[in-house]
């Protein structure tokens, strides 16, 4: 991406949310508010690579939302009239964007819809770039849209912040939102696609929201490390000709270190402050467990299965196990960790991961005709190349 | 219009009617023959409490149902006469038991009065139209 164009992608995304909000707020009209914003966010995508990008973003969007308001609301007076009342600025409160993301994070709408309306109402995307960005096609992306903004309408679906009890499972839909857009923009292939969005970037913008928005939220302050300890190693995750290179084989030196160090104190700030680990903090600590170290050999490896006894004690899963018994593999050698994969044959018989990581193992204990078994086993539910080699890559940093 | 904030207009004046649907599993009936009476009490007694906690919201439209296999469907969608078959209209482990209306700000209330539901393990909540 261009600087003109990222620069632009950064204006559109820091005030379309905020436009979003102020017009929810003024029209009581999730649908319509959102149709006016997303009608901005187009014109300004057409006229602002020619007229650059306007010295006041936020009040170019709202005048262009405004008028467009007074002219597509014709029949409906009470919004035209409050329309007509509005002048800039409009925002008397600081941030309004929560609301808009538990709206659009809401569980009862499906996760695609979540996906996209977030985007979109949240970040300031269009139709053609969610599309883009997840190569379904657009009126895929439109259909999705339109459904879940009914829904919001008619099953009286609240824009606003949840309270008490339902906050906490509210907050993990929004995380699950967000962590799911970061890992589709990162393990998406490097191809360069210049019209295209990074996902990986509204991912950390939005979970940098959240966490500003609700600094009394231990997960979103975890998962914002998460990303960024991600990011800091972008430079050394593909070779020159786009493939992945593994963990281990990584070069070091072109991992961004000042911003590993800029996570982990995010990270240790936010442990420490809330003692109350979550999923995310967990996560994001075992990947500064590997951002930290400075050779492969030097992993610390011991502290890694600590915390993935954590995490397994927050979050059971079978492909968490298997992670786990990676990480074991390296602290106490493939007996051990040989011994935790056969309890996992029922539960991942049919993920590729599994059976490769046995074959390894079995290599490693001597026992070839099996490891070849493990292997022809691990090829067979393997579609791709490319996608064994995410696969691959994910399992060496978790 | 019903996606008002809070701070335009206050709550008392939102009301959406939900039908909540209740909807039994095979495993639940098992489990609810395999009880003893004092146990079974017990759990009709905690539907009874939940019942009287909420009594504010639900309107007196609701009933709990007479078991699947009393049910009969009628078919009209065919060019023939219409079908008349024994049975719910799915055959399946899931059948509605039972349904409530209830009149709340909005879906997070309906979903929150659910949360706590202690009978059977499936509810189904449905905006009532107008």
């Amino acid at each position: 991406m261009s600087d003109a164009q990222e620069a632009l992608a950064r204006a559109v995304r820091e005030h379309a949310g905020r436009l979003a909000a102020a017009l929810v707020n003024l029209l009581g009209d999730f649908s319509a508010a959102e149709d006016l914003v997303q009608d901005a966010v187009e014109t300004a995508l057409r006229r602002w690579p020619e007229e650059g990008v306007p010295e006041r973003p936020d009040a170019w969007l709202f005048t262009v939302a405004r008028r467009r308001g007074l002219d597509v609301l014709r029949r409906e007076a009470t919004y035209r009239a409050k329309l007509a009342q509005l002048t800039w600025p409009v925002l008397p409160e600081p941030d309004d964007r929560l609301r808009l993301v538990f709206t659009c994070c809401h569980p009862a709408l499906p996760r695609e819809a979540q996906v996209a309306l977030t985007l979109r109402v949240v970040c300031g995307l269009t139709t053609a770039q969610i599309a883009a960005a997840f190569v379904v096609p657009e009126t895929t992306v439109a259909q999705r849209i339109t459904r879940a903004k009914r829904k919001i309408a008619d099953a009286g679906i609240p824009y606003r912040i949840p309270r008490g009890e339902e906050l906490p499972s509210r907050v993990h839909e929004v995380l699950t939102v967000i962590y799911l857009l970061f890992n589709e923009g990162y393990l998406a292939t490097a191809g360069e696609q210049a019209h295209r969005r990074d996902l990986v970037d509204d991912a950390e913008w939005l979970a940098a929201l959240l966490h500003g928005l609700m600094p009394d939220e231990p997960e979103a302050g975890g998962l914002l490390a998460l990303i960024r300890l991600h990011r800091a190693r972008t430079a050394a995750r593909f070779d020159a000709d786009g493939r992945i290179v593994l963990l281990a084989d990584q070069d070091r030196a072109l991992w961004n270190h000042g911003a590993i160090a800029d996570a982990v104190r995010l990270l240790t700030r936010t442990a420490q402050r809330h003692l109350s680990p979550g999923p995310y903090q967990l996560q994001a600590a075992i990947v500064a467990c590997h951002a930290e170290a400075p050779r492969w050999e030097e992993t610390d490896w011991e502290q890694i299965v600590i915390l993935y006894d954590m995490l397994l004690l927050l979050a059971p899963s079978a492909v968490t196990r298997l992670h786990r018994a990676i990480a074991v593999r390296h602290a106490q050698g493939p007996g051990v960790a040989m011994a935790e994969l056969d309890q996992l044959g029922d539960a991942l018989d049919r993920y590729g991961l599994f059976h490769a990581t046995r074959a390894e193992f079995l290599r490693e204990l001597g026992r070839q005709d099996e490891a070849q078994e493990a292997d022809r086993r691990a090829l067979e539910q393997t579609e791709n190349p490319a996608q064994q080699a995410l696969l691959e890559e994910r399992l060496t940093w978790a | 219009m019903r996606l008002i904030p809070d701070r335009l207009v206050g709550e008392e004046v939102r009301h959406v009617k939900y039908v909540l649907m209740f909807i039994e599993t095979e495993q639940f009936e098992k489990d609810l023959a395999a009880m003893g009476a004092d146990e079974r009490d017990r759990a009709i007694a905690k539907v009874g409490r939940w019942l009287a906690e909420h009594q504010g919201r639900i309107t007196n439209r609701g009933a709990k149902l007479q078991p699947a296999h009393t049910a009969t469907t009628v078919r009209l969608d065919r060019a023939a006469e219409p079908l008349v078959t024994d049975g719910p209209y799915v055959e399946g482990k899931e059948v509605i038991s039972g349904f409530l209306e209830v009149d709340v700000a909005d879906l997070d209330e309906a979903i929150a009065m659910v949360r706590s539901w202690p009978g059977c393990p499936v509810v189904e909540i449905r905006p009532v139209e107008g």
